[in-house]
């Protein structure tokens, strides 16, 4: 996967808030790339976001040493790529629930998270929250996933239009998180890439500061270079404001990536059809 | 904190209604939270939908209908300051918490806890996309009141003086490109990429990608980001341009 893929990563703490609660982590040779925005007071959120990608990037890259992530689960008949993600969030999950329990001061931490996994041509993302991933492909800038907050759910239900929200006080209320409650349930689709592509994760820190054309213009025209093209997404979000923790990690997919598959799984898989 | 209506007619101030409940009731009849005896006003005109820091307005289908700053509407997402005409009476929109809530609660992502458990059954299957629950947006549960915090909008940014390069030689010469956009970008991405970004301290000249570095009077440039000054020349693969900033 490190031939595949050119993964950058970056992250501040803004120009208001003294801590940074986000947290990020990436496996480039299982290709996994993991963003979380933890919340709750003092270090709690820190607290948070620090363990859910610590135990997410564990629990899908271990397994993935031995097995196969287009091998199906038995169980659900799902892929591994997309069962280890949603375990690994269901870990992350119980980890943050429990510490919160165990302890008064971590008591109601949580965390957003986003995740990509990729694998075999393909991207399964994981997501839980207000953390976003973006594609762009050419010059298009697409967000490919849908915010768990409350300000999403106003708009899908018809309350208020896509130009009233940006006025919305509302923006910051999440509706799903990470170690809540004992559980979580992410959304996890998975997506066909193409060499060229750019994804980026990040936390609302930069979708809330910098309007989506202008993100789509500084990753467009920064493609060749991507450390600054993250240096430089950082540094608007700072200019326009820098109001919250802003991290970003950029994907740049180099070449395909197809899963070698064995005469043997070729036939298997011929047969299930 | 609490957002509120001000009723007047002519001027004349009638009465002060705090927006505390999820949903307020304007009209004529007595069992409305805000009565205006007055028979333009149909016996249940609008009503006001206040969903945490945000209010909305709806005319609930009244013959004579109403207006908030002076256009005509059936639903409005109510800002500071609007205000709403119901026949020859006004009702002023005052939210007024930007100003009073502390710089330190900006931001600050926080989980609706709503009283019905975000929790559900387990999706099927993994892949599959959870259900929004919209449960909580109904009336009489309050949701997010409690644990709400507000996030301010960017201010405006600062003022920066507005700046053009313009083209020096070659069949382009005298072209000039105003620097509207916070990045603009010169060359083509994948080759050779320039971006002049416009900062609220000023404008920077930056080399992304390509074999060829620009020169700014007469010097190359390396990596990092360099400031324009007015009337400075930049030159980049054979092409002279010149920066200035617009009076």
């Amino acid at each position: 996967m490190e031939d595949a893929l050119e993964i950058v990563e970056q992250t501040h703490s803004g120009m208001v808030r003294a801590h940074n609660e986000d947290s990020i982590a990436t496996d480039a040779a299982c290709g996994l790339v993991v963003l979380a925005d933890g919340m709750g007071g003092y270090n709690a959120g820190e607290v948070a976001s620090g363990i859910a990608v610590s135990v997410m990037v564990t629990e899908v890259a271990d397994p993935l040493k031995q097995s196969s992530p287009i091998q199906r689960d038995e169980a659900s008949g799902e892929e591994l790529a997309v069962v280890l993600l949603n375990n690994s969030i269901q870990r992350a999950n119980a980890s943050i629930y429990q510490a919160a329990r165990g302890q008064a001061q971590y008591s109601g931490m949580g965390t957003t998270v986003v995740a990509a996994l990729f694998y075999d041509n393909r991207v399964a993302v994981g997501h839980v929250g207000d953390s976003r991933l973006y594609r762009l492909r050419g010059e298009t800038l697409e967000l490919m996933t849908r915010d768990h907050s409350l300000l999403q759910e106003q708009i899908d239900s018809g309350v208020i239009s896509l130009e009233q929200a940006r006025h919305s006080q509302n923006r910051n209320l999440v509706t799903r998180a990470v170690g809540i409650d004992a559980e979580v349930m992410p959304e996890i689709h998975v997506h066909n890439v193409q060499p060229g592509d750019i994804y980026l994760l990040c936390s609302d820190g930069l979708n809330d500061m910098v309007e989506d054309d202008d993100i789509q213009s500084v990753v467009y025209a920064m493609q060749g270079n991507l450390a600054l093209a993250a240096e430089q997404l950082i540094q608007t979000a700072n200019d326009n404001g820098g109001r919250d923790n802003v991290s970003v990690i950029l994907v740049k997919v180099k070449q395909t990536f197809a899963q070698p598959r064995s005469y043997l799984a070729r036939l298997l898989n011929w047969l299930r059809k | 904190m609490t957002a509120k209506l001000i009723l007047s007619l002519d001027g004349a101030l009638i009465q002060e209604c705090l927006l505390s409940k999820e949903r307020t009731t304007i009209g004529r009849k007595a069992h409305n939270d805000i009565v205006i005896d007055n028979l333009a006003v149909s016996s249940e005109h609008a009503a006001v939908v206040t969903i945490s820091h945000d209010s909305f307005l709806e005319d609930l289908n009244s013959t004579n209908g109403l207006t908030v700053n002076g256009v005509s509407v059936r639903k409005h997402f109510l800002q500071n300051n609007d205000v709403i005409e119901i026949g020859k009476y006004q009702l002023k929109y005052l939210n007024d918490q930007i100003s009073q809530t502390s710089a330190a609660d900006f931001e600050k992502t926080m989980i609706m806890r709503a009283p019905v458990a975000p929790v559900q059954p387990p999706a099927d299957k993994p892949g599959d996309t959870g259900v929004f629950d919209t449960a909580h947006l109904q009336a009489d549960k309050p949701a997010a009141t409690s644990s709400a915090e507000m996030k301010r909008m960017p201010p405006p940014a600062p003022p920066v003086a507005r700046a053009a390069i313009q083209i020096l030689n070659g069949p382009n010469a005298g072209r000039e490109l105003e620097l509207v956009k916070g990045l603009t970008t010169l060359g083509k991405p994948g080759v050779q990429v320039v971006v002049l970004t416009r900062r609220p301290h000023g404008y920077f000249i930056t080399h992304v990608e390509g074999a060829n570095f620009p020169s700014v009077n007469g010097r190359i440039m390396d990596n990092k980001p360099l400031q324009l000054n007015d009337h400075d020349l930049i030159e980049l693969a054979g092409v002279k341009m010149e920066f200035y900033l617009k009076g």
